[in-house]
């Protein structure tokens, strides 16, 4: 992924220690008072940080490479299909996957806030949130992509998916050339979140 | 409400900043933020239209200087007051008044795992005749409502055609003044990239966004 910024600015990695103080504060208040339980928030994000990720949503790309019935599942009902690898819930109630092709190349965003598929990714990156992100993949798609890395041909139809109701969106990339002989695991290996939020392609194995 | 928030189309918010292998949380604060608010909103006491209405009303410069979770901080700070479950000088001071009941927690760590296998559904499941048919050309309506709308600005006015139809959900707009839930037919509505941009744009690309039957009307 060339196209990549470094940047290394970003005003949460100068995280003041008020932010840390007035959190803590306002977490101790609320625990006094009997209206949060800490165990609930360690729960809350352990599930975020070591369980519910991009994993989730790359064994479901790979059923769907190696699984015609699945695939069309998926793409008819998204919600059961991804519940029968055991992932949905939490903003992944109401679930629409997008199958990206040669001449279709579909990308999500939300302009409005930050909505984004919990169940099959995990939470969103920094950049999904950012108002360059936001504000641009409207207007700007193939701009965009290009800041990904990702030129995409004229004759190529790009569909952007704004998430301004409950529907939360799934892109289902292109299965890369010369991976006839992986397994559904190493398949879902080659997945990035990237291209389930179609910001890139699935890059052929090394 | 048309701030900036709904930012759809705007120009001069600078380059993209795309960091590698970034962690979840930048700082143990952020994830102790996240979980505060999913824990507080779990009491039902406020839902998630609401929720998102809160930081809309964040004045516009502190919303674009803010990182994301010092806004859910802001969020927490002013829903934890505005639902009664923590008083302005409780906030202030940090410490419970001396006749503060003690209460039970809304969401036990057993909880959990329960809570976020089953989410919340924003469907109903009540029979309403669509407003609307797949195929069908549709005109975004010119709303400028003063409080929570899920219309963006970019699409108002815009004609587009419905491309599916999504089944009943909550309306936002009326939820998150806890005014009622409203339920009614939500849309995929494709906008051609030519009717929301002008001719400078692609003839090949479009927009798709999931729109309400109140915020639809015949062209």
């Amino acid at each position: 992924m060339s196209g990549h910024h470094h940047h290394h600015d970003h005003d949460h990695q100068a995280v003041p220690s008020d932010p840390t103080l007035r959190v803590k504060a306002l977490e101790s208040l609320l625990v006094e008072k009997g209206l949060v339980d800490p165990a609930a928030l360690d729960a809350l994000i352990d599930t975020y940080e070591h369980k519910t990720g991009p994993r989730n949503g790359a064994k479901v790309v790979a059923r769907a490479w190696t699984d015609p019935a699945y695939k069309q599942r998926l793409l008819t009902d998204a919600t059961s299909a991804i519940a029968e690898l055991g992932f949905g819930g939490a903003q992944g109630e109401h679930m629409v996957a997008l199958e990206n092709t040669p001449a279709v190349h579909n990308l999500v965003v939300c302009t409005l806030c930050s909505c984004y598929p919990w169940s099959v990714l995990g939470l969103p990156p920094a950049w999904y949130k950012s108002a360059p992100y936001r504000s641009r993949a409207v207007i700007d798609p193939r701009g965009v992509l290009k800041e990904f890395g990702l030129s995409l041909a004229d004759d190529v139809e790009v569909r952007v998916w704004d998430s301004t109701a409950e529907l939360r969106y799934l892109v289902l990339p292109e299965r890369p050339p010369h991976t006839e002989n992986l397994t559904e695991d190493q398949l879902a290996a080659l997945v990035t979140r990237d291209a389930m939020v179609g910001v890139a392609k699935v890059p052929e194995p090394a | 409400m048309n701030s900036v928030h709904d930012m759809g189309g705007m120009h001069g918010m600078g380059p993209l900043q795309i960091e590698k292998d970034e962690p979840v949380f930048h700082a143990p604060w952020e994830g102790r933020v996240f979980a505060l608010n999913l824990a507080t909103r779990a009491g039902k006491k406020w839902n998630i239209d609401a929720g998102r209405h809160e930081i809309e009303l964040l004045p516009a410069a502190d919303y674009l200087r803010m990182s994301y979770y010092e806004k859910w901080f802001a969020r927490l700070e002013k829903k934890v007051v505005k639902t009664g479950m923590v008083t302005e000088s409780e906030l202030a001071s940090g410490r419970p008044a001396p006749d503060s009941p003690k209460s039970t927690p809304p969401l036990t760590a057993d909880q959990v795992p329960g809570i976020l296998r089953t989410g919340a559904l924003a469907s109903r499941d009540v029979k309403i005749d669509p407003r609307f048919a797949v195929g069908q050309q549709v005109r975004a309506r010119n709303i400028n409502p003063i409080g929570h709308t899920r219309l963006p600005r970019y699409a108002r006015g815009k004609t587009g055609v419905i491309d599916r139809n999504h089944g009943v959900y909550v309306f936002p707009d009326t939820n998150a003044h806890f005014q009622g839930e409203n339920p009614q037919h939500v849309y995929s509505v494709r906008f051609t990239a030519r009717e929301l941009w002008g001719p400078g744009a692609s003839p090949r690309d479009s927009v798709y966004l999931d729109l309400w039957d109140n915020y639809l009307e015949p062209a």
